[in-house]
């Protein structure tokens, strides 16, 4: 085998290997959500979806076993209701993404809350003061 | 008045750079004197320390009407954090990126040819181009001098989060310093494409510069996870967050890059690999800045709400398809290898930078896989870190692994595989005793084996060769990634944590540690309130902790700041997550994190060996060439 062909041979193993780690990888770590303007728009009560944006600042609260809070992308916010403790992570102004439904009064009734901890950098845009 | 000065300045400083990138585009076609285009560097650096200044002025006197003071400063922040406000947001923090990379340009514009190597002119140009395209970026599209009307009578301060630490002010220029940095391989690289002469890229060079741009990467990032730790109160250093992602892809590839850079020496066939790894870094530092920086990733409202997005997707595509096209097109028939053994060093290091650039693969797929859904599916999805640590995490194992046969490594010779039992035993004996005490998971207890392995194994050639000085400063750095290694297993492995509802007197107990509710203290400040939990620990620890909750109206933002009691077996980590209205009780989160401290004396360690290599760098040249300074092109014995 010449010098060129191996080489292209040992680059083919090392792209299939990193193809086959991204695709098993991402198995079950994927997680599809929609984000409040869909939410608000298209769907109809009790239909499971996931739901993801910024966790409002100043809404979250936490009541006898009851957190609420608002779930926001810039346009529209929806009330959140999660029954049973949060997970310590989740923060006002950070991404968090919440599995549930929509109730009849339109507060999204959520059983399970995954959080991201967002960006230390970028500063909460409380009020909508970016005027960029 | 301040304002319109800024914004002339930066005017000024786009027009400088514009005839940086032309003069020195001259310098390299013509060959005409340089003098002017040095001149035009300095002139562009002059304006990129101007505009910082002014921004400065404006920011510690208070001038409001200027809108990046009335988004960012205010009157009751301390003088220090107005100082830093300078990067606490987008637009302030161009500036800085400006001035670093107006800084790069004079150092490498201003040595002689032949320190520089000649293809300096070149590489000048492509510097020009960069700063024209950052100059223009923040003229146009984040200008921080633009006036406010009305003028506010006070301004919300930095965020919050940027104002609980000193380190703000060190660890963002630091991380800056080693992104723009990396401009300069970048530069000969393209240099290399566009004269056409891919073996004349200066090796000396582009080694110094990336070496430089590492170490302060290593402690940007070091510091980044710290900060992580000790400030923002979540709990844990690293969660694969893409901010976190965009320091560590172009770390891992210009580790790489230094890597290919001392195995390429003998083998002219790895020249469009070692250009190819030069150019990378950068191009990800950019594709990094793009992804951070233009809300892309936070949301599609955030990219188009600016022009910023649209201009830095715009050159970060411009310059992936310029260098693409020109590794193409330039990059010759390649001359056969030079045959040589599977474990000789060249082929060690250079399997370890293949898979170092696999790592950033699988990094930046996960980090862009979001923005692809969306851009092809229209759905929107999140990539959890489970991802990155099943697919990222088993390579860079694997790269440990490769990394413990470096002591033993010769230039053209098959490694001595029998210097490696001590180590091989040593990793398989940390294995079977922590294997046997503990269910730590596969990953955790491969990184311990592995560990062991590589400290053993630098250990044994330290005695062995009784401390040959030339060899401190990648052996300190290899040892700080082993270290790291080990304090990323025990805490990710072991780290145990609860969180309850406590009133006065009762307790939580995690690990062995107890904490039991003694005070809520509300405390009335001007800029905001707190709520002080002291917390009595009892078990393993003693004393007491005393986390809090800070509320900033201005933002109105809640910031908890964790309390974090330090042992040497490790951190007892206290935050508040809560506190009842009535102030008789609190919502208390306790973790007990084992051996986190060995992440950061890790990268320490990293940071400094590699500082040690970057500074006996000159001297280091084993082989015989005239002068050390002499550019020795890629494939030079």
């Amino acid at each position: 085998m010449t010098p060129r062909r191996s080489r292209a041979l040992l680059l083919l193993i090392v792209v299939a290997g990193v193809a086959l780690l991204v695709a098993a990888g991402l198995q079950n770590t994927l997680t599809f959500y929609r984000s409040p303007s869909e939410v608000a728009g298209h769907m109809s009560a009790h239909e499971r979806v996931r739901l993801g944006g910024e966790v409002v600042p100043g809404s979250l609260r936490t009541e006898g076993g009851l957190t609420r809070f608002r779930i926001g992308d810039g346009t529209t916010e929806i009330a959140v209701e999660q029954v049973a403790d949060l997970p310590g992570t989740l923060r006002e102004g950070q991404e968090a993404v919440v599995e549930g439904a929509l109730d009849a009064e339109g507060v999204f009734r959520s059983d399970t809350v995954m959080a991201k901890h967002g960006n230390e950098y970028r500063p909460a845009e409380a009020g909508g003061q970016d005027s960029r | 008045m301040t304002g319109q000065i800024g914004g002339i300045v930066l005017g000024a400083g786009l027009v400088a750079a514009v005839a940086t990138a032309l003069l020195w585009s001259r310098v390299a076609l013509l060959g005409v004197s340089a003098r002017p285009a040095r001149a035009a560097t300095w002139a562009t650096l002059a304006m990129a320390v101007l505009a910082c200044a002014v921004l400065e002025v404006a920011l510690v006197g208070h001038d409001f009407s200027i809108r990046y003071v009335a988004e960012n400063g205010g009157r009751d922040v301390p003088l220090y954090y107005t100082v830093t406000s300078l990067w606490a947001a987008l637009d302030g923090s161009l500036l800085l990126w400006l001035l670093v990379l107006a800084g790069c340009a004079v150092v490498v514009g201003g040595r002689r040819p032949e320190r520089s190597g000649p293809l300096q002119p070149y590489a000048m140009a492509v510097i020009g181009v960069v700063a024209v395209f950052f100059f223009a970026l923040t003229y146009f599209a984040a200008n921080p001098f633009t006036a406010v009307s009305p003028v506010p009578a006070d301004g919300p301060g930095p965020n919050p989060l940027l104002r609980e630490h000193p380190a703000m002010g060190v660890h963002p220029p630091l991380l800056y310093a080693g992104y723009i940095g990396l401009v300069v391989p970048f530069a000969y690289g393209v240099a290399a494409l566009l004269a056409g002469r891919t073996d004349r890229l200066s090796v000396t060079v582009v080694r110094r510069w990336t070496l430089v741009s590492w170490v302060l990467l290593t402690g940007g990032i070091t510091l980044g996870a710290w900060w992580s730790y000790a400030v923002l109160g979540w709990g844990g250093y690293w969660a694969w967050d893409p901010v976190e992602n965009a320091s560590l892809l172009p770390w891992l590839t210009a580790t790489a890059l230094l890597h290919t850079l001392l195995a390429g020496r003998r083998t002219p066939a790895l020249r469009s690999w070692t250009i190819a790894l030069a150019c990378s870094s950068f191009l990800l530092v950019l594709v990094g800045t793009f992804l951070t920086r233009s809300g892309a990733v936070a949301s599609v409202h955030a990219f188009t709400a600016s022009p910023l997005g649209p201009m830095l997707l715009g050159f970060v595509l411009l310059s992936v398809a310029v260098v693409l096209g020109l590794l193409v097109s330039r990059s010759g028939t390649a001359a056969a290898a030079n045959p040589s053994p599977l474990l000789a060093r060249e082929s060690v290091m250079l399997g370890n930078a293949v898979l170092m650039v696999a790592v950033a693969a699988i990094v930046l797929t996960g980090t862009l896989f979001p923005l692809l859904v969306q851009a092809v599916q229209g759905h929107r999805a999140a990539v959890g870190p489970g991802y990155f640590n099943r697919a990222a995490v088993p390579v860079a194992l694997v790269v440990l692994l490769l990394m413990g046969l470096a002591p033993l490594l010769r230039p053209g010779r098959a490694a001595d595989l029998r210097d490696l039992r001590v180590p091989a035993f040593a990793g398989l004996a940390v294995a079977a005793v922590i294997g046997m005490l503990s269910r730590p998971g596969v990953l955790a207890l491969a990184a311990f084996a592995l560990g062991a392995y590589v400290l053993t194994g630098l250990a044994q050639s330290l005695v062995r060769r009784r401390g040959d000085l030339r060899r401190w400063g990648w052996m300190t750095a290899h040892a700080g990634i082993a270290v790291v290694a080990v304090g990323v297993a025990a805490s990710s492995a072991y780290t145990v944590s609860s969180e309850r509802q406590l009133r006065a007197g009762e307790s939580i107990t995690v690990g062995g540690v107890t904490a039991r509710l003694e005070t809520v203290d509300r405390l009335g400040a001007a800029n905001g309130m707190r709520v002080r939990v002291r917390l009595a620990l009892g078990g393993d620890a003693g004393g007491t902790s005393e986390p809090q909750l800070r509320y900033y109206p201005a933002r109105d933002l809640t910031v908890s700041v964790p309390a974090i009691r330090s042992g040497v077996t490790g951190d007892v980590y206290a935050t508040v997550l809560g506190a009842a209205p009535d102030g008789t009780g609190a919502t208390v989160r306790l973790a007990v994190n084992p051996l986190v401290w060995l992440v950061w004396l890790g990268g320490g360690m990293t940071a400094l060996g590699a500082l040690t290599a970057a500074v006996r760098a000159p001297s280091r040249r084993r082989s015989p060439s005239p002068s050390p300074e002499t550019p020795v092109p890629v494939g030079a014995a």
